[in-house]
């Protein structure tokens, strides 16, 4: 059915399509509010924390300890997500909690997304030994356990912001290798990267030039769909305590130190937790949508 | 062929015994070769300066893989393709810069032979712009002469690909060919993709420019018509060999070699009252990894005689311009 | 063909609309036409006319859920398929008519054997035993001359030519003996000399089951080979029909006249050809009068403001253009 409508042909000039494609897109009902809405709320707040935040993330004030959120009996505006074991404001935790995510993701999903991509284009276009090398290499990247991972690098290269990042890098630049890799393979048959060759083009210009461009819709697609995981990981790294040290605020830790306390004082792992959620589902969402935004447009035309 | 005592100028293209093989392998770590496929299997041609050679065929002839070794797209596993008496596959630095801009081509899928991500200008000025030094303006300039001498707007040279219909971007397709001045152009069925009624305007305009900027073509087609319009020599492959090979209008008034007949009997003429005189063949094309022995045509040849099934018959003169690779000659 | 034969399609005033985000394309405007038994009818025009989109009207499977017909009758032996239901069209598809496509490879299943897929065509119509099934299979695919069929039964599709699997979806289309047969295009990815086998097939079949045949294709040596009567369509609208013999010797419309001068012959030798300007338009944004009017070499005014009826110019050949001379019809 594609076939039939594609061949609808309008004369001189762009075709419906592309009309439709270089105006700003008009159905607004379309998008994704909500995940913008949270995407941008944890943006500025991350960037904005020390304006943002009431408190201090690390201030202590044992008279405050376990202080139920402001909604609760026992609670107050003074800390309007409660206190935990140590008297520190929950909000500001989360607050700063949410740059320390935001910072790993970022750096995490640049450096192995960065890496991932460079292998995929080279190992797809130059093919033969080189690919298959890379590709084992890939295979037995994406074979090793995740956490385990994570947890054997943090134990080696000591705690800390760094660690994380590397750990995450060394987990993921496979899946976009992988992934990228496939989409070269479809580009490299197409008819203009022969007809690049026979202007004269070298191996560099062809992949920076004509291979690149066109793979960079799905590589955006794929980082934005690996922010939530990543996101995740390093929740899962603090919790299981080889992540970011105290005190500074994560909120895998904070999930953590709230375990203990899930009967009598719930929110102190439900709020972050409920936080990882909510921005996860986010960017899940916000990544669909761009997928879809970027897709039909290229294949109508 | 020559006549006998004439001193030719040497052709623009020379094709010399030209074969490719592909291995076949089989195996999942360890790769073993189990065959060859033999797509070109020893072809000598030559085009000669504003001259168009048609090369036609069936799938699996060959003709693609021959234009592919051409472009240097494929480096040939035996043979010799001369650019001026130069071999092609052995030309280094600024040698190789200069035969980029002399030898270009047109594919067949409109839709895939312009990366959507450039603007039109970028990709005609593709040629100039890694081969040569232009200057910004010069670059312009020369999108601007190709683009007219294609009949495209000018205003066409910054929009995108995406904006434009299949035969349009042929045209665009033909006008980054001709950026670099070539003096051949090879033709992988430029038309085949498109229209009817657009074939026509783009099949005139190729025979325009050929006389305006005195090129050449090899034109790989399977539709004889078209062929027939523009080609001033046709070559007529079967499994990676040539089996005919004669001007055009000796071709297409008296074919000799049972392939050919038999191709043009299926090619169906326009006309309801024509005679009818099908020559069907039995059988499938065979595969080109175990061609048959002797003439690759026997097993379907309703001609065939004892010798023909051991011994492949040569590819030689039978009349003026006129080369046939058969027993019955 | 035999003007006695009885009429077994009927189209009548067919509209088939996609409604898309960027309007209502209108694939099919007005389409009218009729086959008798054991005659074949071509339908000829370019991308884009709607040739394809009608095959697709007529079996109701356009694309949905942008694509309906909006108006007009499909009479099968005189019943309306467009009143039907789904679950009524499932057992015309198939069974009374059946539909080759152009691309043997999208039509069959490649994860299964071609002996699967032509038995379960077959399940569907006869309620035998595997084993039965199994041999009416292997009598279909003899049918469709497909050498050693036993063997062939258990290859899959990717193990066979292009001529091969078209055969094998010939089969599939014709095990219900149906009384149409629909063709879009099915010889264009097939080499020349296989297209020529496969359409002397097409032709055997036709004679023995007395099929009425729509062929829709953009070649003109196809359709005057396999071709009793043409329609030429533009826009989504039949601008000339007619036996094929008067159409080609005497093209009355001025598309069908530049179409076939613009397509260069195999048979001479001709120095310049002269091509169309312009392109078809597009079907969402149609001319008020003549859509071919913008490109035609005659038109005048009154072509540009009124869409022109369709007029008789021959026996049983009729023209939709002002410039005509209509004849008196002689029947």
């Amino acid at each position: 059915m594609a076939r039939v409508e594609e061949r609808i042909d309008v004369g001189f000039g762009p075709s419906p399509a592309a009309e439709a494609a270089s105006r700003p897109r008009g159905d607004l009902a379309r998008l994704p509010w909500i995940s913008f809405f949270i995407i941008a709320v944890l943006i500025v707040v991350a960037v904005l924390a020390p304006l943002v935040a009431p408190h201090s993330p690390t201030e202590q004030s044992l008279p405050d300890k376990l202080t139920p959120p402001a909604w609760q009996e026992g609670g107050s505006t003074k800390h309007l997500l409660g206190t935990d074991i140590l008297g520190r404001d929950v909000l500001s935790r989360l607050i700063y909690g949410a740059r320390v995510s935001l910072i790993v993701a970022a750096a995490a999903l640049l450096a192995g997304g960065g890496v991932g991509l460079m292998v995929g284009i080279v190992s797809g276009y130059l093919g033969g030994r080189v690919d298959s090398f890379l590709m084992r290499v890939v295979d037995a990247t994406l074979t090793f356990p995740t956490i385990l991972i994570a947890l054997l690098l943090a134990v080696s290269l000591g705690q800390g912001l760094q660690t994380i990042a590397i750990a995450i890098t060394v987990l993921i630049w496979a899946r976009f290798a992988r992934v990228v890799r496939g989409e070269v393979l479809a580009v490299k048959t197409r008819d203009f990267v022969a007809l690049a060759r026979v202007h004269g083009c070298s191996h560099l210009r062809i992949m920076a030039i004509h291979i690149v461009p066109n793979v960079l819709n799905t590589f955006m697609v794929l980082l934005t769909l690996h922010i939530g995981f990543v996101i995740i990981v390093e929740a899962s790294l603090s919790f299981l305590g080889a992540g970011i040290p105290p005190p500074t605020p994560s909120w895998g830790q904070m999930v953590a130190d709230g375990r203990s306390h899930i009967a009598s004082a719930w929110w102190l792992a439900v709020v972050p937790g409920a936080a990882i959620m909510l921005v996860v589902l986010a960017f899940n969402l916000f990544g669909d949508w761009l997928r879809d935004w970027l897709d039909p447009r290229l294949r109508q035309v | 062929m020559l006549e006998s005592g004439a001193i030719a100028a040497e052709p623009l293209i020379r094709v010399e015994n030209l074969a490719k093989h592909f291995p076949v392998t089989r195996g999942l770590l360890i790769a073993r070769t189990t065959g060859q496929v033999k797509a070109v299997d020893g072809i000598s041609f030559t085009i000669g300066r504003q001259e168009t050679l048609g090369l036609v065929g069936e799938s699996g002839c060959g003709k693609t893989t021959t234009s592919r070794l051409l472009l240097r797209l494929e480096r040939p596993t035996a043979g010799r393709v001369l650019l001026d008496g130069r071999d092609v596959h052995a030309l280094t630095g600024a040698d190789l810069s200069q035969y980029h801009t002399r030898v270009q081509a047109v594919f067949q899928d409109p839709w895939s032979s312009l990366n959507p991500r450039l603007r039109i200008r970028d990709t005609i000025a593709e040629a100039l712009i890694v081969n040569r030094r232009v200057t910004r303006a010069g670059k312009l300039e020369r999108v601007e002469e190709v683009l007219h001498q294609v009949g495209l707007p000018l205003a066409a040279a910054s929009r995108y690909p995406h904006e434009f219909s299949g035969g349009q971007r042929q045209r665009i397709a033909l006008a980054s060919a001709l950026a670099s001045d070539p003096e051949l152009i090879v033709l992988d069925e430029p038309v085949s993709a498109l229209d009817v009624s657009i074939r026509a305007q783009i099949m005139n305009l190729l025979k325009d420019l050929q006389v305006r900027q005195q090129l050449s073509y090899l034109l790989v087609a399977h539709n004889l018509a078209t062929v027939r319009y523009i080609a001033h020599r046709t070559a007529v492959m079967y499994l990676g060999r040539i089996v005919e090979h004669a001007d055009t209008e000796s071709l297409y008034r008296g074919p000799l070699h049972p392939y050919t007949k038999a191709l043009f009997s299926a090619a169906l003429p326009a006309d309801p009252d024509a005679p009818r005189e099908d020559m069907i063949l039995s059988g499938e094309v065979p595969s080109p990894i175990d061609p048959p022995s002797g003439c690759h045509f026997h097993p379907r040849c309703p001609f065939a005689m004892e010798q023909c099934s051991r011994v492949a018959p040569a590819l030689k003169a039978v009349a003026s311009g006129h080369q046939v690779s058969c027993h019955l000659y | 063909m035999n003007t006695a034969a009885p009429v077994v399609l009927e189209v009548k005033d067919l509209h088939a609309y996609l409604f898309t985000r960027w309007g209502v394309v209108r694939a099919v405007d007005g389409l009218s036409f009729a086959i008798r038994e054991g005659e074949t009818l071509g339908l000829v025009g370019e991308s884009g006319c709607g040739k394809t989109m009608t095959g697709l009207a007529v079996l109701r499977l356009l694309p949905e859920p942008a694509g309906r017909i909006v108006r007009g009758q499909v009479l099968l032996e005189g019943e309306d398929l467009v009143t039907k239901s789904e679950a009524e069209m499932r057992q015309v598809r198939g069974r009374r008519i059946s539909m080759i496509l152009q691309d043997p490879q999208t039509s069959l299943n490649p994860v299964f054997t071609i002996g699967d897929q032509v038995v379960e065509a077959l399940r569907m119509l006869h309620g035998d035993g595997a084993r039965a099934l199994s041999h009416r299979a292997e009598e279909a695919l003899r049918s469709v001359k497909v050498a050693a069929p036993e063997q062939r039964m258990r290859a899959y599709p990717h193990q066979m030519s292009g001529g091969m699997k078209q055969r094998v979806v010939g089969a599939i289309a014709v095990a219900g003996e149906p009384r149409v047969l629909i063709a879009d295009e099915p010889t264009t990815a097939l080499d020349v000399t296989i297209q020529l086998q496969y359409l002397t097939l097409l032709k055997e079949i036709q004679a023995r089951t007395r099929l009425a045949m729509l062929f829709i294709t953009h070649d003109f040596g196809i359709v005057a080979r396999m071709c009793d009567r043409v329609a030429v369509m533009y826009a989504g609208r039949i601008v000339e029909s007619g036996p094929t013999r008067a159409l080609f010797r005497a093209p009355r419309h001025p598309y069908t006249e530049a179409l076939m001068a613009s397509v260069p012959r195999m048979e001479a030798s001709v120095e310049r050809l002269p091509s169309i300007e312009g392109q078809p338009p597009s079907l969402h944004d149609l001319p008020a009068g003549c859509r071919f009017a913008p490109r035609c070499g005659y038109a005048d005014d009154r072509c540009r403001r009124e869409y022109p009826p369709t007029l008789p110019v021959g026996p049983a050949h009729e023209a939709a253009c002002w410039r005509v001379e209509p004849s008196p019809p002689s029947r």
